[in-house]
């Protein structure tokens, strides 16, 4: 199952090109890039790891698509995503957030149905992926 | 700047098997960046003809890559030698202006870095901040001043090598994102090349600044103050004349860098010069005029060495 998340994620994978794109869009808005990556793809893990630090003062999406591809060198099993930061006063947030790698084989999730007091069921997603270890989820 | 000069050339389109040379030379706007460097830069003819060598080459190969002849990207690295104060640091902020009318770099920003800011202080350091300045510099032109500071054969621990190692690994696989300019005295940056030839064979273009004579010189200052809203006096332009020549034999003199210092010091004289007489009424004529007795005050006169507070390096 495919994971959605931040934008584009209904569109087919972003090529290089469309990537050097929305970063330089990103640049050119004065937002730090950020590269983040993880194994965990619940909806609810908002916090991915960081490769590096969040990369303020560039000029050209060139020295992040190098970075990307060394993240993807080492983590290309797993997803990985881009988000612009502004911090412009009043905004201090994230401006985008869009997948940019994602594993091969994406198992998706699991319902789980909880019962409970009396007829309530409480419902639950689990990704199959997490079922490994970190690190060899997506193996 | 037009559309043609900020899309760089792109392999992929049809071919075409004509241009207008003079069309697509008015097309990337580079005549008034030419012009403005020959009216503003005093001197420095090598330097002049080497750049438009340059300019016409890329010229041709932007023309080459659109008709699909050009198969590399050409190596766009320089290497500017010459006396302090000679305007290398000036020229490199032109020539990002230069490859960026071109299409040779597309953001045209100029990083200008010093040791410092590429070499680490302890195990670990150095990669991330070369990298980061490396990141920074993407797009644009990366100048090193003081190139050879990066390379401390005295010390095997030094961290220097590592950096010129990642500096060396990008000038070569990211030619198409970034320029690197190195900067420095000539014969320190001949040791520097001499110990690292990897420097030199990825860098194209090796040009040499020679020093100003007095002509200039003087031409210069008079630029320098006319920017200011200062002039000379015809008796301080004779004195100047002469602080010249006298500055010229004493130790580190720094060509045009000296020039600029000895006009902050007179302009320093005659501001006191004018409150020691509070009693009057002072003109525009009288605030913009240099007198020579502000010239001639200087200790290069006394024959002491002036020692400006100028180090070797470009502050």
């Amino acid at each position: 199952m495919r994971v959605t998340q931040g934008c584009f994620s209904f569109l087919p994978d972003l090529t290089d090109e469309q990537i050097t794109a929305q970063v330089q869009y990103c640049l050119d808005k004065g937002w730090a890039v950020n590269i983040e990556f993880t194994d965990d793809p619940h909806p609810r893990n908002t916090y991915w790891e960081m490769w590096g630090l969040p990369m303020f003062d560039l000029r050209d999406a060139a020295g992040i698509l190098k970075e990307l591809n060394d993240c993807r060198r080492t983590y290309g099993d797993r997803y990985i995503r881009l988000s612009g930061f502004d911090a412009t006063h009043g905004w201090e947030s994230l401006r985008i957030s869009f997948i940019v790698n994602r594993p091969k084989d994406e198992p998706g999730f699991r319902l789980l149905r909880q019962e409970v007091d009396g007829r309530s069921v409480r419902y639950t997603t689990v990704s199959y992926a997490v079922d490994r270890p970190e690190g060899s989820r997506y193996e | 700047m037009s559309d043609a000069a900020a899309k760089p050339p792109v392999a992929g389109e049809t071919p075409v098997s004509s241009i207008d040379l003079r069309h697509e030379f008015d097309a990337v706007e580079i005549a008034p960046v030419l012009e403005q460097l020959d009216r503003e830069l005093i001197g420095l003819k090598p330097v002049k003809t080497r750049i438009r060598e340059i300019a016409s080459l890329l010229l041709v190969e932007r023309i080459r890559q659109k008709m699909q002849l050009a198969t590399t990207f050409p190596t766009l690295h320089m290497s500017f030698t010459g006396n302090p104060g000679t305007g290398k640091t000036t020229v490199a902020m032109r020539m990002a202006g230069i490859l960026h009318k071109l299409g040779f770099v597309r953001r045209g920003h100029v990083i200008s870095v010093t040791r410092d800011d590429l070499v680490g202080q302890y195990i670990g350091h150095t990669a991330p901040k070369t990298k980061e300045i490396l990141k920074k510099a993407m797009g644009g032109v990366l100048f090193i001043d003081e190139a050879y500071y990066l390379y401390r054969p005295e010390n095997e621990r030094d961290y220097g090598q590592e950096s010129i190692e990642i500096l060396l690994q990008i000038m070569e696989s990211q030619r198409e994102d970034l320029v690197v300019i190195l900067a420095g005295y000539g014969d320190r940056m001949e040791k520097f090349f001499q110990s690292n030839p990897g420097f030199r064979s990825r860098i194209a273009h090796h040009i040499d600044f020679p020093d100003y004579n007095d002509d200039e010189l003087l031409f210069i200052a008079e630029q320098m103050l006319r920017d200011q809203n200062y002039s000379f006096s015809a008796q301080a332009r004779e004195a100047f004349i002469r602080y010249i020549a006298a500055r010229r034999t004493q130790p580190l003199f720094s060509n045009a860098r000296s020039i600029r210092n000895a006009l902050d010091r007179i302009r320093l004289r005659q501001a006191n010069r004018l409150v020691s007489n509070l009693d009057r009424v002072v003109t525009s004529q009288d605030l913009m005029s240099i007198e020579s007795s502000d010239v001639l005050a200087s200790r290069v006169f006394s024959g002491g060495a002036d020692r400006p507070r100028t180090s070797t390096g470009t502050p």
